[in-house]
């Protein structure tokens, strides 16, 4: 069985440490933030000038000066920073963001991501993911192994336009989790249930197969 | 004394000298520390052929999207600008010309402008088409790409308190990119919700020091919220 999204944002938070500056984008990245591991502590970052977002608000504690990078309404946690756009950008491209985690149409086997724009389709802007993917050392992408026609999102090269060029190490999809490295994705974990055959099929990038690739395991969610 | 009085006391003082195709600079995050009234009295002005360098352009019928609705905006530099009907009409009807900036790079334009650095390097964008024509250079074996800095005839800021010195400091969130803006206005003019008496700012704790604005005005605010979120 491929990953929910909540499965995919369990298995990301797996990789949070204590102590970690981490960003998260839109979508499933956002969903991460609710399984953060017992006993470790992190601080998310927003990039429009947070550092330490807390939870949404109550209908009381709303306000309108107090928003998230997604233009949500949040509230700030204690030990919480807030900064200017520059400041908050000079954290993320001068490398003091522990891991980020986006979402992409497209990851190639340099790790090169494609995010922002499909030609012909309305183009909307990239808003912080050039400088966060310009920025971070650790980035994990979460994405679909393949579209809704089966056909692969893990290339041998991006066809969309890029949003960074050889910036991403960690990829998780529904399907399995790799990383990237020489110029090959390596297989490490598939998704409970899912074929290392059926994560081959759907990878048109160069792979790695190690003689055991364990299968995830999740505990069930109350 | 009345050298560093910065107060004007009505909107139409507030953006005397705008006039036709000049390059805005504005403050804000989507619609959190947007200028409202002085983006108000810029429609009401009618100026046109504006340049406006912002992050977003509001949305219909508010913030940055009210100067859509008489084109009075020819070309914006932003870094994400999908929350507005009209404007993607006009993006598609080539009515608007639409230079999409990274968000830190667009940020950093603004912070350099102000501070006379006239461009810098960074690895955002190298390999994108946002590289493509731009100057490339190498450093610590990385590839970087040159990027102007930029500045306004106007900057138009939001704030919260001010004194009359037009020392300003901004309110949570709502800071965002309105400090780097009001450095880089050659006419930098700041609303905030309360002008406070010289001394009642704690000198440490000011965002904006005075030096950088000309302009001061006391105003109220809708301070529409753009995405709801609560938890009960």
């Amino acid at each position: 069985m491929a990953l929910t999204r909540e499965q995919m944002a369990q298995r990301v938070a797996r990789e949070l440490e204590d102590g970690f500056y981490v960003n998260l984008g839109i979508g499933i990245p956002t969903l991460v933030a609710n399984y953060i591991p017992d006993g470790i502590d992190v601080m998310l970052q927003s990039e429009n000038g947070l550092l330490g977002m807390g939870r949404f608000p109550t209908e009381d504690e709303l306000d309108p000066d107090m928003i998230n990078a997604g233009k949500q309404t949040v509230t700030a946690r204690p030990g919480a920073a807030i900064f200017s756009s520059a400041e908050s950008f000079a954290m993320i491209r001068g490398g003091h963001v522990d891991l980020t985690v986006l979402g992409a149409f497209e990851v190639d086997q340099n790790g090169n991501i494609a995010s922002w724009m499909v030609p012909g389709k309305l183009i909307k802007g990239m808003g912080g993911a050039m400088d966060l993917v310009a920025g971070a050392e650790n980035i994990i992408c979460t994405m679909t192994h393949a579209s809704k026609h089966g056909e692969s999102k893990l290339l041998e090269s991006c066809n969309l336009p890029l949003t960074g060029a050889g910036c991403i190490n960690r990829v998780l999809t529904d399907l399995a989790y790799l990383e990237i490295k020489d110029g090959s994705f390596i297989l490490k974990e598939r998704a409970p249930g899912v074929s290392v055959e059926e994560i081959v099929e759907k990878t048109a990038g160069k792979l790695i197969v190690p003689a055991h690739v364990p299968e995830m395991t999740f505990e069930e969610v109350v | 004394m009345a050298g560093f009085d910065k107060r004007v006391f009505s909107y139409e003082q507030a953006m005397e000298g705008i006039e036709d195709g000049m390059t805005i600079i504005a403050g804000g995050f989507g619609l959190c520390g947007i200028p409202e009234n002085l983006i108000a009295e810029i429609k009401r002005r009618r100026v046109k052929d504006l340049t406006v360098v912002s992050n977003n352009c509001g949305v219909d019928g508010f913030g940055l999207g009210l100067l859509l609705e008489d084109r009075q905006i020819r070309k914006i530099f932003a870094s994400y600008v999908g929350e507005n009907a009209l404007f993607e009409q006009q993006m598609l009807n080539d009515e608007i010309e639409v230079i999409l900036t990274p968000q830190g790079t667009l940020a950093e334009k603004m912070r350099a402008g102000g501070a006379g650095i006239p461009a810098f390097y960074t690895a955002t964008g190298y390999g994108t088409p946002i590289g493509e024509g731009k100057e490339v250079r190498e450093f610590n074996g990385r590839p970087h790409i040159l990027e102007e800095a930029m500045t306004g005839d106007f900057a138009i800021v939001k704030g919260w308190k001010a004194d009359r010195y037009g020392n300003v400091v901004y309110r949570h969130t709502a800071q965002n990119f309105n400090p780097m803006a009001a450095t880089a206005g050659r006419i930098t003019v700041v609303e905030v919700e309360e002008i406070v008496e010289p001394g009642e700012l704690e000198p440490s704790q000011i965002h904006t020091p005075g030096i950088y604005v000309d302009r001061i005005i006391q105003g109220s605010f809708e301070k529409r919220i753009e995405k709801r979120t609560v938890r009960s």
